[in-house]
């Protein structure tokens, strides 16, 4: 092959240098205004009338409260939706069954659904016109407007996140060494904690994780579910919205800078994870 | 059947899964149709075809469409120069792309609009230099929207560009193709695909996106109001009926829409050799 | 531990992967279950083990039922074709499994378990590699630990599914001769699965082929070569020749010297090596010509052309020892008469 030729072919294989560079430039320029600056407003504007306000904002009650209700309801369905995303994992990539195909779209529907029509249809099951409402306010117990909704949305919205991460990595990576397990003499429990669980740990961590910047951040079904019951109902992402309308931005962006704090922390783990995924 | 009957724990992780699936999705989900059923076809009808809603509707899925795009344009070009091209920082931008999928909606939400305003930081700009107004107009929605897309994209066509074999652009060289004939014959159809499901997926997210759209929108009747608002305005006003009507209507129209957008996927894989 | 299947049936879907197999494997046999690809072997093996269900029919270990016992009670080591070993653990953990998983109170002390894995690792001779984990070793060495994994419970049967099948060809080489000194010291009842008919015949004492789920021939190596039950046997096992029993072909191989009195099957299976070749005197006792040879190490395998009016061209092959061939001083377009001296009929 001579020179010409070799030069005509690493032409037709790399762009030339201005295309190469005009690209990097709108991606990055693309990436900096959509992703970049917004950080940087959550923190300026948090910070936008010094430290002292941005600790006195997060130091209110209502945010405290907010910042708690958070936590509750991260701590009652990450833990919830972990077990169901392992089992659900465990039933479809283990075994044959009709209908497989079937649940496995099902666990993703929580996906296709808005948020808005989440929180709506636990207002249809349990509020005042709801199915059971009339029981419910008879035995004086509240869901929609309390605790238990903002549970129940939540538990909806994060269904799928762990089953999703596992689903795929345990059907690629078979049951041989869970039947080797099974035939060296150890029980059903033992194979699981020592041989399944070491090997999807990773892939678990990661599902929780998203799972959980996932509970803790939903906006849009809690919010249909809450009320807005301020200290009693409102989670950090619905008291970042009451004190934006309420012209209160110091306490808006004090708050979501926690949220966006959350967001960061959660991609930086994601890294690491996706960085040991790739090293096992 | 099974596939595996030495496996143990059949019955409880599939039981489990099946009584917490109906409990928690889809006896919550079947309400939707129960609650509509109660209404008359005539009420049915009334509600979704009001001009107001109809106009949601509208703006919700112009605005969906719109930014679907315009974050898979961008989105493949952030996509190509991660994979092709190496720069400092790569990573770093990289493990960025995910913020939208991290960060809660609430919060994109009022700093989008805090950068859009008239006189935000962008917004200042765009105002004075072009006589551009982004926020409380349907543009405004567009920027949230494309906020939202762009990991859909990104994160569907990097990997597909990352295991593209190269060697097929070799061949296509070595038999005497420019450059921009390797891309448009070669490269793009076998990412097209990809690029086809990042973008359905960011278009389905759009119209149903609340959080990120609601602090920008203005929601304004007729301009700028999307559906997910309609359906709160409507549960606020104590209209379950009309709210149910137009979620299961939007519902519906999403599965109907995703289903096509599958159909279209499958269409082009076989097109392309890739089924 | 003698193993007796009777009747096993299995089915996936329409597709009938063993149809009613009844097999007897004395105790300390190594035994090779060899068949193409698709033929249900180690759907077979893995119904011994207890991992797959048969459809129909018993499998019975020592004399005991365990038709309906769970893998993990069934007594058997399993290598898998893999190998599947942990992972996450070393290979000291890999081997410790078994006994650690152990209920309570049949559970050797920890110092036991040390002691005999170490054994283990000797007998396998990889005692050195004891803190590695499985992705730093080798395939053969892989394959040792898997061995020593399955050994460590004691089990009354060893089941092998494809055990070189993985492996480079030297290494295979090696670990057959390896495998077949193991199981002479062990003594424990052995079944392994393969494809590949040298395989078989090297390592195994007892082999059993098997074919669209059915068993066409159980026996010694020497058993099945030199008295193969039907066509496909003779044609799996070792190199063939396949004459078609018509008219020409039959008076072919008779002038070649093949006693044919009352044609005892449709199709004559003639072994290379049972063909003696010499070049020819003259143009009538001219059988073949010679077209081609190759060197297969000891022995030269001849091409030869049948010499006949109207023949096929179908290409005859015979063997002989390198020595011989040279004395012969043959070359290519040569005229030879043929002795054939053995030949197999068959329906």
């Amino acid at each position: 092959m001579n020179a010409a030729t070799q030069t005509l072919i690493k032409n037709s294989l790399q762009e030339p240098v201005w295309i190469r560079w005009s690209l990097i430039a709108i991606a990055l320029g693309f990436i900096l205004m959509f992703l970049c600056l917004p950080l940087w407003i959550v923190i300026t504007e948090a910070f936008a009338k010094g430290w002292a306000a941005y600790i006195t904002a997060l130091g209110q009650p209502d945010a405290v409260a907010a910042l708690r209700l958070t936590l509750l309801t991260a701590l009652i369905t990450v833990p919830l939706n972990t077990i169901l995303g392992v089992c659900a994992a465990w039933a479809i990539t283990r075994f044959e069954f009709t209908g497989k195909s079937l649940l496995t779209t099902l666990i993703d529907l929580p996906f296709s659904v808005s948020p808005v029509i989440s929180g709506l249809i636990f207002v249809l099951v349990f509020g005042a016109q709801g199915w059971f409402g009339h029981w419910l306010s008879e035995h004086d117990i509240k869901i929609i407007f309390a605790v238990p909704g903002i549970v129940l949305a939540t538990l909806f919205i994060t269904f799928p996140f762990v089953a999703r991460e596992l689903i795929p990595l345990m059907q690629e990576m078979g049951s041989e060494e869970e039947e080797a397990a099974l035939s060296l003499g150890a029980n059903g429990w033992q194979m699981f904690v020592q041989i399944t669980l070491p090997n999807i740990k990773w892939a678990l961590l990661y599902g929780v994780l998203l799972c959980n910047a996932r509970a803790m951040g939903e906006f849009g079904a809690v919010s249909v579910v809450s009320g807005h019951i301020r200290s009693m109902t409102n989670t950090l992402p619905l008291h970042v919205e009451v004190s934006y309308n309420e012209y209160d931005f110091v306490g808006a962006f004090a708050s979501a800078s926690i949220l966006a704090g959350l967001a960061i922390v959660t991609l930086v783990l994601k890294s690491v994870l996706e960085w040991r995924q790739g090293k096992h | 059947m099974r596939k595996s009957y030495i496996m143990p724990g059949f019955k409880p992780t599939l039981g489990f899964t099946l009584v917490y699936l109906c409990l928690i999705v889809l006896i919550p989900l079947s309400t939707l149709f129960f609650k509509s059923m109660e209404l008359s076809a005539e009420d049915f009808f009334n509600i979704i075809t009001h001009k107001r809603v109809v106009a949601s509707f509208r703006v919700s899925f112009t605005t969906a469409l719109v930014a679907a795009s315009i974050a898979s344009i961008f989105g493949f070009i952030i996509a190509w120069t991660f994979v092709r091209y190496s720069f400092p920082g790569k990573r770093l931008l990289d493990a960025l792309i995910d913020l939208p999928f991290a960060l809660p909606t609430a919060v994109a939400g009022i700093v989008l609009a805090t950068i859009y305003q008239p006189n935000g930081l962008i917004g200042q700009w765009l105002m004075q230099g072009f006589g551009v107004q982004v926020a409380y107009k349907p543009l405004g929605i567009v920027v949230a929207l494309i906020f939202i897309s762009l990991p859909f994209v990104v994160r569907t066509v990097e990997p597909v560009l990352q295991e593209f074999d190269s060697s097929m652009e070799e061949a296509a060289a070595s038999l005497g193709a420019s450059r921009l004939q390797v891309f448009v014959k070669i490269i793009f159809p076998n990412i097209f695909p990809a690029l086809l499901t990042g973008f359905a997926l960011a278009f389905a997210r759009g119209i149903g996106e609340y959080g990120s759209v609601i602090f920008i929108a203005g929601n304004l009747p007729y301009v700028s109001e999307i559906v997910p608002l309609m359906i709160v305005t409507r549960l606020e006003q104590y209209d379950i009926p009309g709210a149910t009507a137009i979620a299961l209507t939007m519902l519906l129209i999403s599965f109907v829409m995703l289903l096509v957008i599958n159909l279209l996927q499958l269409w082009v894989r076989k097109r392309s050799g890739q089924l | 531990m003698s193993i007796i299947l009777t009747n096993i049936s299995k089915n996936f879907g329409k597709f009938a992967a063993l149809n009613h197999i009844n097999l007897e494997i004395p105790e300390g046999e190594l035994v090779a279950l060899l068949g193409p690809s698709g033929c249900g072997k180690t759907t077979l093996l893995r119904i011994i083990a207890g991992l797959e269900q048969a459809d129909s029919g018993r499998v019975v270990l020592n004399g005991e039922d365990k038709t309906e016992q769970h893998v993990s009670h069934r007594g058997i080591g399993f290598v898998f074709q893999h190998y599947a070993l942990f992972r996450h653990m070393t290979v000291f953990d890999n081997i410790a499994f078994g006994l650690r998983v152990k209920p309570k109170k049949h559970r050797p002390g920890e110092a036991d378990i040390t002691q005999k894995v170490h054994a283990l690792l000797e007998l396998v001779q990889l005692d050195w590699l004891h803190d590695r984990f499985p992705d730093q070793l080798s395939g053969g060495q892989r394959q040792r630990i898997a061995l020593a994994r399955a050994l460590a419970v004691e089990p009354d049967v060893l089941l092998l599914d494809e055990p070189f099948g993985a492996l480079d060809a030297s290494v295979r080489k090696d670990l057959r001769q390896w495998l077949r000194n193991l199981h002479h010291e062990l003594n424990v009842t052995s079944i392994f699965v393969t494809h590949d008919q040298e395989e078989a015949m090297e390592v195994a004492s007892q082999v059993v082929v098997l074919n669209h789920g059915r068993i066409e021939q159980q026996g010694a190596p020497s058993d099945i070569y030199d008295h193969p039950a039907n066509a496909f046997v003779s044609r799996f096992i070792g190199q063939t020749n396949v004459f078609s029993g018509d008219d020409q072909d039959t008076i072919w191989l008779q002038s070649s010297g093949l006693p044919i009195n009352d044609k005892p099957g449709k199709t004559a299976h003639v072994r290379p090596h049972d063909i003696d070749v010499e070049k020819a005197s003259d143009e009538a006792s001219a059988h073949a010509v010679l077209k081609d040879w190759q060197h297969l190490g000891a022995l030269i395998r001849i091409e030869l052309v049948k010499n006949a009016a109207d023949a096929d061209n179908a290409t005859v092959y015979a063997e002989m020892p390198n020595e011989q061939f040279k004395r012969l001083q043959l070359n290519r377009g040569d005229k030879v008469s043929l002795r054939i001296r053995n030949a197999h009929w068959f329906h």
